[in-house]
């Protein structure tokens, strides 16, 4: 636990140096990069102790805060999810280096590294704290650090209203995590989290969870929480978006599930709640992901989807929980808890991938680009790893917490009561069919951006990034790769997190799914054994025989042309048009219209319908309900006397009743 | 794990492409011809083993390893389906899931091998590809769901032979899997195999540009996937008593493939193929039916 506090040190005094010498680029960049990177290792050591051992150590101190203590707690949980976030931070930083010095003349890189450091000490302290006070602290503290963040480029007008929606969207959540703070704290008359232990009557306890569901939701972007998501998230620059898409959205993750440990036993419709709620985030995510034209913007979407597998995850889990099958309950969280990770990896690497394409090409509009496997082979091979993953396809990780998940609903749809089990199918048709649609989405994201011919200078004038850039997303694709290999092992870590959480390690069943996860990786062995075997014996028969080069077939048609090929848009045309219903996609076209070539116009643009649908409506009917107020400010001096004697009568009037 | 099981793998290598010509010779006797040699899906696949190949300048090493990746994964896939009864090799709990997403891998490399080309006819392939397996996936995995209630298995090689057929639930099931088994190998009313019409096709369109062995590789894979995804809809109608001979489930198993495959050819006789605005609504209606069997199987 010291050795924690001593990284956090290191990371937030290497932000403060990078502060005071904020106007020179490339000292403020070492240091913040530095201590970053030296700071994530050495907390790395603890964390996989807490979490190998499964052992909790406390660091418990008196402050002035009434109520409560300065209190901290590593606890397997605490790991769990500390884990990805000095993994990913230490491997941005390490990114950030060359991605942020291509600003250097522009910008003051210092503020933007102590803001970086200060963003991975909040999100440490968020996942350590165990006292209300300090967490909501570290709560706003991270929220304002990405803020800055997000801000970076704040002299355009998107950007500047990207970072305000963020802001925005994050104080609503908090407003809702305050009032669930104070239920806890008054029953248990502490503000530790110690006291908080399930002592509430379960209409309390509702509206906790609801609160919660809302609170941590916002941040974690849940649909129909997630409007900040797709705007912020590729705002910032593309080491923030990977840390704030790979783990602080999973600060909510975790806070839900903290919440969880302090409410005990669920009723049933909880489960069945966020069941939904992931089952809607998953399939709205991906088909939003399929709409949009920028690729970072995809990415973000592709993020409320994985929120929504980790939540059909705790949902099975809960359902589970409630019915009191224990392989439902076990299987339901760990394949949740592992995605949580999983997710991190291969978030984080296609994050920085796209940055690496941002730096090489200059444009990020899958439209334009194309072909840039041939100018940037690392990226692209590192892109593809995490396409896999993402879609969930063995044998890379994705597919690991994918399977556990699977096998949870299974067991539910196979011996569970009728109406859980038909909650159990919703699982599994919710993720088939989120899986389907996630290989659909990367496979137009990689063969658009990186296959076929440049569609575009920006493309074809592309070059690769430096090693600075493409080692950090070479680790973390080993990453996926490993973890894909050996989810039997892996998930050998999972009995101490769901312990704390379930109050019972399942050890058990955990060793079931890990069986299972065993064959898995036959499976892929066989799968690689295979691979090498066929493409050893294709080039076996065709090292003797002429292998020739020329256009690719064409239909006769003589003088093809980059602009003919087909484009991201046109891909994922059919899919739009049959989930018209939700994406409510709009186009604008302009036909020739004489017979003669002449002018043509196609556009689509699809509006969140978060965003359109409920925010929007909320922020006017409040917009114009303070309109009408204004009535009352009529800014004479006299009529603001005459309100305080009127205040000042009625009071009189009310004492004296 | 027995013997048998391998000769069951070899089998199927062997065999697989036997399908294709049953399917060709059933249409061609529909239509009063002669048709193709019984065996032309065999001279085809060593026709092309035997070529060199061509190569358009766009492409890069993904469309080279596409068809490498395709044929392993199908391969493993080959593992883990149960012929007549007798279990796989790669048969455990949840291998049905390995299954679909094996395949999915294949698909996966398929489409970006057409993306590779930059050619628009393939990349509408690919497009139509991916919409239709994305719906087809919740019909395949819920019917196996409703099946896995039924028999309290997760496991393919035990669970089919559980089942029984003369369940008005396996029958559900058995309808859907059809309607997934003729999507997901490109035949009619999805997808023609033999149409002439770049604009029109889905599977073929997306293999244009392969030539040589990588092209005899991807005529293989389809021939193993039309096996394997056969196996499991013949394995729920031909269910066969653990413990007996080996040769008589096996050559119940393989009879059944052939059954399936002239069923094949009068659908492709009789059908023609579907408007593509239509198919979505076809594999929606799969899905229903699975979900359907399940709710039945609650009862």
């Amino acid at each position: 636990m010291s050795l924690v506090l001593i990284a956090l040190a290191i990371i937030i005094i290497g932000g403060l140096l990078a502060l005071a010498v904020c106007k020179n680029g490339s000292l403020s960049t070492l240091l913040g990069a530095a201590s970053t990177v030296v700071g994530c290792i050495i907390a790395l050591i603890p964390v996989l102790q807490t979490i190998y051992y499964g052992d909790t150590t406390i660091i418990r101190l008196a402050w002035n805060m009434p109520y409560g203590s300065f209190f901290l707690k590593l606890d397997p949980l605490s790991a769990f999810f500390l884990l990805p976030i000095f993994v990913l931070s230490g491997l941005a930083a390490i990114y950030g280096r060359e991605y942020m010095m291509a600003y250097r003349d522009k910008k003051w890189l210092g503020l933007s590294w102590f803001f970086f450091n200060l963003l991975l000490v909040s999100m440490a302290f968020v996942c350590l704290a165990h006292n209300t006070v300090l967490f909501l602290i570290s709560w706003e503290v991270m929220a304002l650090s990405s803020f800055f963040l997000v801000a970076f480029e704040y002299e355009k007008e998107a950007v500047r209203k990207a970072s305000w929606i963020y802001m925005v969207a994050s104080y609503l959540g908090t407003a809702f995590l305050l009032p669930m703070f104070l239920i806890f704290g008054s029953e248990a008359g502490s503000l530790d989290f110690d006291g908080f232990v399930q002592g509430l009557s379960s209409g309390e306890a509702n509206i906790c969870f609801i609160l919660a569901l809302v609170g941590f939701g916002t941040k974690a972007g849940i649909m129909p929480f997630h409007v900040w998501l797709p705007v912020a998230h590729p705002a910032a620059p593309s080491p923030v978006s990977a840390i704030m898409s790979g783990v602080m959205i999973k600060t909510g993750i975790y806070g839900l599930v903290r919440t969880l440990t302090f409410l005990g036993m669920p009723p049933l419709w909880w489960g069945y709640l966020l069941l939904a709620i992931g089952i809607i985030s998953g399939v709205l995510g991906v088909l939003f992901a399929l709409a949009q034209h920028d690729l970072k913007r995809l990415l973000a979407y592709h993020s409320v989807e994985n929120i929504g597998i980790i939540l059909i995850g705790l949902g099975v889990g809960m359902i589970g929980w409630s019915s009191g099958m224990p392989i439902v309950a076990a299987l339901g969280f760990a394949g949740a808890l592992l995605h949580v990770i999983n997710h991190a990896l291969f978030k984080g690497l296609l994050f920085l991938g796209a940055g690496s394409v941002f730096h090489g090409a200059h444009n990020l509009e899958l439209d334009h680009l194309g072909g840039l496997i041939k100018k940037m082979p690392s990226t692209g091979l590192f892109f593809l790893i995490g396409s896999v993953a993402i879609s969930g396809l063995p044998p890379l990780n994705g597919f690991v917490s994918e399977f556990v998940i699977y096998i949870a609903s299974f067991s539910g749809a196979m011996s569970l009561n009728p109406s859980s089990s038909l909650s159990m199918i919703g699982a599994i048709a919710g993720l088939a069919l989120i899986g389907g649609l996630a290989a659909a989405c990367f496979t137009k994201a990689f063969g658009i951006v990186f296959l076929g011919e440049p569609r575009s200078k920006d493309a074809e004038n592309a070059r690769e990034s430096s090693p600075w850039m493409t080692l950090p997303m070479m680790i973390l694709a080993v990453a996926c790769i490993f973890i894909g290999l050996l989810g039997a092992a892996v998930i050998q870590v999972i009995p101490p997190v769901i312990g704390v959480v379930l109050g019972n390690p399942y050890t058990g069943e955990i060793r079931i799914a890990s069986n299972y996860l065993f064959s898995v990786t036959a499976g892929s062995a066989v799968f690689i054994i295979f691979l090498m075997a066929i493409s050893g014996l294709r080039s076996f028969l065709l090292s003797r025989r002429s292998v020739g080069s020329s256009g690719t077939w064409d239909c006769g048609y003589a003088a093809p042309d980059a602009r003919m090929q087909y484009t991201a848009s046109s891909f994922a045309q059919p899919i739009i048009d049959l989930f018209q219903f939700f994406l409510r996609t709009k186009k604008n076209i302009t036909m020739p219209d004489s017979y003669f070539l002449g002018a043509a116009r196609f556009e689509t643009h699809t509006t969140d319908i978060g965003r359109k649908g409920i925010y929007n409506p909320i922020f006017k009917a409040i917009g114009s309900f303070f309109g009408r107020m204004k009535v009352v400010q009529e800014g004479r001096i006299h009529i603001y006397v005459l309100y305080v004697v009127v205040t000042l009568l009625i009071l009189l009037f009310w004492n004296m009743r | 794990m027995q013997i048998t099981s391998f000769i069951n793998i070899i089998l199927g290598l062997l065999l697989a492409p036997l399908l294709l010509g049953i399917i060709n010779k059933t249409k061609a006797s529909f239509a009063g011809r002669t048709g193709q040699p019984l065996l032309q899906a065999y001279y085809d696949i060593i026709k092309q083993l035997q070529k060199g190949a061509v190569y358009s300048k766009t492409t890069s090493w993904i469309f080279r390893a596409g068809p490498v990746v395709g044929l392993s994964a199908v391969l493993v896939a080959l593992a883990i389906v149960p012929v007549g009864g007798i279990a796989a090799p790669l048969a455990f709990s949840g291998d049905l899931l390995l299954l679909a997403y094996l395949l999915g891998v294949m698909r996966f490399f398929t489409v970006l091998a057409a993306l590779d080309t930059g050619s628009s006819f393939e990349g509408m392939g690919a497009s139509r590809e991916v919409l239709f397996s994305a719906i087809a996936e919740p019909a395949f995995l819920i019917g196996l769901a409703a099946i896995a209630r039924e028999t309290g298995i997760m496991s393919l090689s035990h669970m089919l032979p559980a089942a029984h057929f003369f369940s008005p639930e396996v029958v559900l099931v058995v309808a859907s899997l059809l309607v997934v088994f003729l999507c997901e190998n490109a035949r009619i009313p999805f997808d023609d195999p033999n149409t002439h019409l770049e604009l029109t096709m889905i599977h073929e369109v997306m293999v244009l540009d392969h030539s040589g062995p990588d092209f005899a590789f991807i005529l293989y894979s389809s021939a193993l996937k039309l096996w394997v995804l056969g196996l499991v809809i013949v394995g729920l109608i031909f269910p066969s008593p653990a413990g007996s001979f080996w040769p008589a489930p096996v050559s119940t198993a393989i009879c059944g493939l052939i059954l399936l495959a002239i069923i094949v050819g009068i659908i492709e006789s009789l059908m023609a193929r579907l408007r593509l605005l239509r198919i979505p609504q076809l594999l929606v209606a799969a899905g229903s039916l699975s979900a359907f069997a399940f709710i039945l199987i609650l009862r």
